[in-house]
């Protein structure tokens, strides 16, 4: 299992954002976290990747627990992530972005590149050519020179989705990965979402869009007030009483 | 020509250690962090190579400068491991705070004449040692630049939480650059030391960090050379317009102030990025049609 989550809570004040929330994401999986508006994802996405400390439970990747650990060395085992509202680098430019998504992956001293050493020039083509590389895959290799800040929002959303891939993670936080995309930018994303699956990662995505959800996912948690109201494939979650009270409302 | 040069040759010194001390500033914002404690390095710096100095003449001259660039690196250690968990204006503040302790500690410390400061320091210092320095440091952070480091700097400077999650070591990287600006710092107060025979608290104030801090910014802080230019720019510009200002009636020294801010208020205004962005303002302008 690459990551489980067990009993794990965050208060805010008098507010439990998270309570007690337990599920787990395997290998190669795309597991979806659905809810109504602060229901605590993106929390529980903030704790998953070291920004907030659980104020009970725990985290473990591959059985080794991560939970209180700083964000930079959750990242170091194998954890990646998007936000729900774009955090790119917006005065580098969208190749750059990627070149410091893969931070964790070089391993470039300083003192080559001082010294204009082969190895090091090597190196940073290398580099470059990965996230150019990476720019392809999400459709964005046009605008590698482009500085972030200058991009659509479905375009930076793109950048910031081939960022967390540039590091090869084994677990890839995606937050509203398809926000403010159309649909055909959307469907893209999600073919996109399932090749990164079949490599063998773990995906745990926050989605709105109910059909998108339905379709690319593997297994699905629900959030409501924090808590894990159902959980479970597709199909299950479609027809569970307490979700469609959720988010129809009691009796609906 | 070569007249010219030696009657020229203490304004070429100042460019070279200003440029140092704004490039000392320029260490600590190229990851976004306002760090305003250089004045107090640099004094850390100037009084440790004059006390070698004076106290053990016989020690080469590169020790003294080691001595004096490494004091005040190993002091930023300490400092930064607390301040730097602060952002923006607070960190501002608390460096402020730590410039001016450095500036009354010597203010007060008998065993260095205290407010009198050291006096007849030999001059050790060359212009070619200064030239040496900065080259140094000038080729050490363009290489640094486009580095592993250099873009986890800029990741930083950008936004420090999403550089956290890239797995960027925030906390290390930030203490690194104050460390290194530290040195920088210390080394060109080592120097000035040995140039201008004499080291005194007040040479160390608020004035002194404000002053690299402004040499910085009218360069540009978008190129590694920018607060090189910014400085040269602005020691050589009042000493050419020192004529112009003494026909005015003005004093000197006013003079250089008021000007130094008018600089300034231009430059934020008309070149946010600095001098080092006007070859490209240019460009664009050229392409734009009237």
């Amino acid at each position: 299992m690459t990551l489980s989550v067990s009993g794990l809570s965050r208060t805010f004040g008098g507010v439990r954002a998270v309570d007690e929330a337990t599920f787990s994401v395997a290998d190669g999986e795309v597991h979806g976290l659905i809810g109504p508006n602060g229901a605590g994802k993106t929390t529980l996405l903030n704790l998953v990747s070291g920004l907030l400390r659980p104020t009970a439970g725990k985290i473990e990747l591959d059985g080794r627990r991560i939970d209180g650990l700083p964000p930079n060395r959750v990242a170091a085992l194998g954890v990646a992530r998007t936000y729900q509202n774009i955090r790119l680098f917006g005065g580098l430019s969208a190749a750059d972005n990627v070149v410091v998504g893969q931070h964790l992956r070089r391993r470039a001293p300083f003192w080559p590149r001082l010294l204009f050493l082969p190895s090091a020039l090597r190196e940073e083509r290398a580099a470059q050519k990965a996230a150019e590389a990476g720019l392809e895959r999400v459709g964005m290799r046009e605008r590698a020179l482009t500085r972030a800040h200058e991009l659509s929002y479905g375009e930076q959303r793109r950048v910031e989705i081939a960022r967390a891939l540039a590091s090869q993670p084994r677990l890839v936080l995606l937050d509203e990965p398809t926000a403010g995309m159309n649909p055909n930018e959307a469907f893209a994303v999600a073919r996109l979402v399932r090749e990164v699956a079949k490599e063998g990662r773990a995906v745990l995505l926050i989605e709105h869009n109910v059909r998108l959800v339905m379709e690319l996912c593997d297994r699905i948690t629900v959030l409501n007030f924090g808590k894990v109201i159902a959980r479970g494939t597709p199909q299950e979650i479609g027809k569970d009483p307490a979700v469609i009270a959720a988010y129809l409302g009691e009796g609906g | 020509m070569a007249d010219l040069f030696l009657a020229y040759q203490s304004l070429f010194a100042f460019v070279g250690i200003n440029a140092l001390l704004a490039l000392s500033v320029y260490a600590t914002l190229c990851c976004g962090q306002l760090s305003l404690a250089n004045a107090g390095f640099m004094a850390l710096g100037a009084y440790t190579g004059a006390l070698i100095t004076l106290r053990a003449p016989s020690v080469p001259f590169l020790f003294v400068l080691a001595a004096a660039a490494l004091v005040p690196a190993l002091v930023a250690v300490p400092l930064g491991l607390p301040v730097l968990r602060l952002r923006g204006v607070f960190l501002a503040i608390a460096t402020v705070g730590f410039g001016e302790v450095v500036r009354l500690f010597f203010v007060n410390w008998q065993f260095t004449n205290g407010a009198m400061g050291l006096v007849a320091i030999p001059q050790r210092t060359q212009l070619w040692t200064i030239a040496l320095a900065l080259a140094v440091a000038l080729f050490a952070l363009g290489r640094l630049h486009g580095s592993r480091t250099g873009y986890a700097l800029e990741a930083i400077r950008e936004d420090e939480t999403a550089a956290r999650t890239m797995g960027i070591y925030t906390t290390g990287h930030k203490l690194a650059m104050l460390a290194a600006g530290a040195a920088l710092a210390g080394l060109a107060g080592g120097l000035e030391a040995h140039f201008t025979f004499m080291v005194a608290p007040n040479g160390y104030g608020f004035g002194r960090v404000v002053e690299m801090l402004v040499q910085a910014v009218v360069g540009g802080t978008a190129a590694f050379y920018g607060p090189a230019v910014g400085a040269a720019f602005l020691t050589v510009l009042p000493e050419a317009l020192r004529e112009a200002g003494a026909r005015l009636g003005l004093a000197p020294g006013p003079f250089r102030l008021l000007l130094n801010g008018a600089i300034l208020l231009a430059v934020i205004l008309y070149l946010p990025n600095g001098l080092v962005s006007l070859p490209a303002t240019f460009r664009r302008r050229a392409r734009r049609p009237a």
